[in-house]
């Protein structure tokens, strides 16, 4: 399958999913006013994704900053990220939030509770 | 209304003061945000308070476009009901973002609840609050989740301060005010 690559804009982050080596890489800022269209083809291509997924897939996500219309976005994106094990697929997810970012930790563990999931949070300096 | 001291007052360094009145499109709210973010970068020292402070503003100024449209273009005879307001000023101890904008009166009373709702939580109820509309995957039609108030709430860790004032048979003034303090 193709490999989702979307450059960053001011309101939208980076995406780079590549789906050889199993590693799906998200970066930036998330703040459009309406993030549903934004997050569709994202959620689409990790559906295509599940159906031959790697042994072992990599989630890298780094947001500096998350508005609250990307909030339900990121959540449907990372439930569907979390189920990939449920396909034959080995799934980390590793959450990064820049040192004293205590909004962005707490984000990264709420969604890990929520999905009941452990997240790495690993700190970026 | 300032007056002239207050105006003087915000010609002090370390202050931040932006007003604005007038319509408001998205690409007007990316430069509203820019404008303040550069003046906070400059001086505001913790990196919480920053992001606070460009959340809270976010999610104000994309709460006031999203419900610019939702009028018809109708002029009410005393005042521009498709404008809104907005205001960030600094004292020593906090940041003050006050926002207004006119709804529907029928709209007001749905606000009304809603931030009356927000402001009898304490930080763990707002969690809880977030959470559970975090996760009923329920969009509105512009893309809004319904987090907004609660988010702003959160971020403020103060109670929100609001009036409505009703123009006409129609319209209600929505005024919303939040505070940031400084650490």
């Amino acid at each position: 399958m193709e490999n989702l690559v979307i450059e960053p804009k001011n309101k939208t982050p980076k995406i780079n999913f590549d789906s050889a080596n199993g590693l799906m890489e998200i970066m930036g800022i998330s703040c459009a006013e309406n993030s549903v269209d934004f997050y569709k083809p994202v959620i689409e291509w990790i559906e295509t994704y599940k159906k031959e997924p790697q042994a072992a897939t990599m989630v890298e996500i780094n947001y500096k900053y998350f508005n609250t219309s990307s909030a339900k976005c990121i959540l449907d994106m990372l439930e569907r990220f979390v189920n990939l094990k449920n396909h034959g697929t080995n799934v980390t997810i590793n959450w990064y939030y820049e040192t004293d970012d205590e909004e962005m930790f707490d984000a990264g563990s709420n969604f890990s509770e929520i999905l009941e999931m452990p997240f790495n949070l690993i700190k970026v300096e | 209304m300032l007056n002239f001291v207050e105006i003087k007052d915000q010609m002090k360094s370390d202050s931040i003061a932006l007003s604005f009145k007038g319509n408001v499109t998205f690409e007007l709210v990316d430069s509203i945000i820019i404008i303040i973010s550069d003046k906070l970068d400059a001086i505001e020292s913790d990196i919480n308070t920053r992001k606070k402070m460009y959340g809270i503003l976010t999610e104000c100024l994309q709460n006031l476009c999203n419900h610019t449209d939702d009028k018809t273009a109708e002029i009410n005879s005393n005042y521009d009901i498709k404008s809104v307001a907005i205001s960030v000023t600094s004292t020593d101890t906090n940041y003050e973002i006050k926002t207004g904008n006119f709804v529907s009166t029928e709209r007001s009373v749905q606000l009304k609840s809603r931030v009356d709702e927000v402001n009898s939580k304490d930080k763990d109820g707002l969690k809880a609050l977030y959470n559970q509309i975090l996760t009923n995957k329920v969009f509105s039609d512009k893309g809004g989740g319904g987090l907004g108030f609660i988010d702003i709430a959160r971020k403020s860790g103060e109670k929100l301060e609001y009036d409505f004032q009703k123009v006409d048979e129609k319209y209600t003034f929505f005024s919303l005010k939040i505070k940031v303090n400084k650490k």
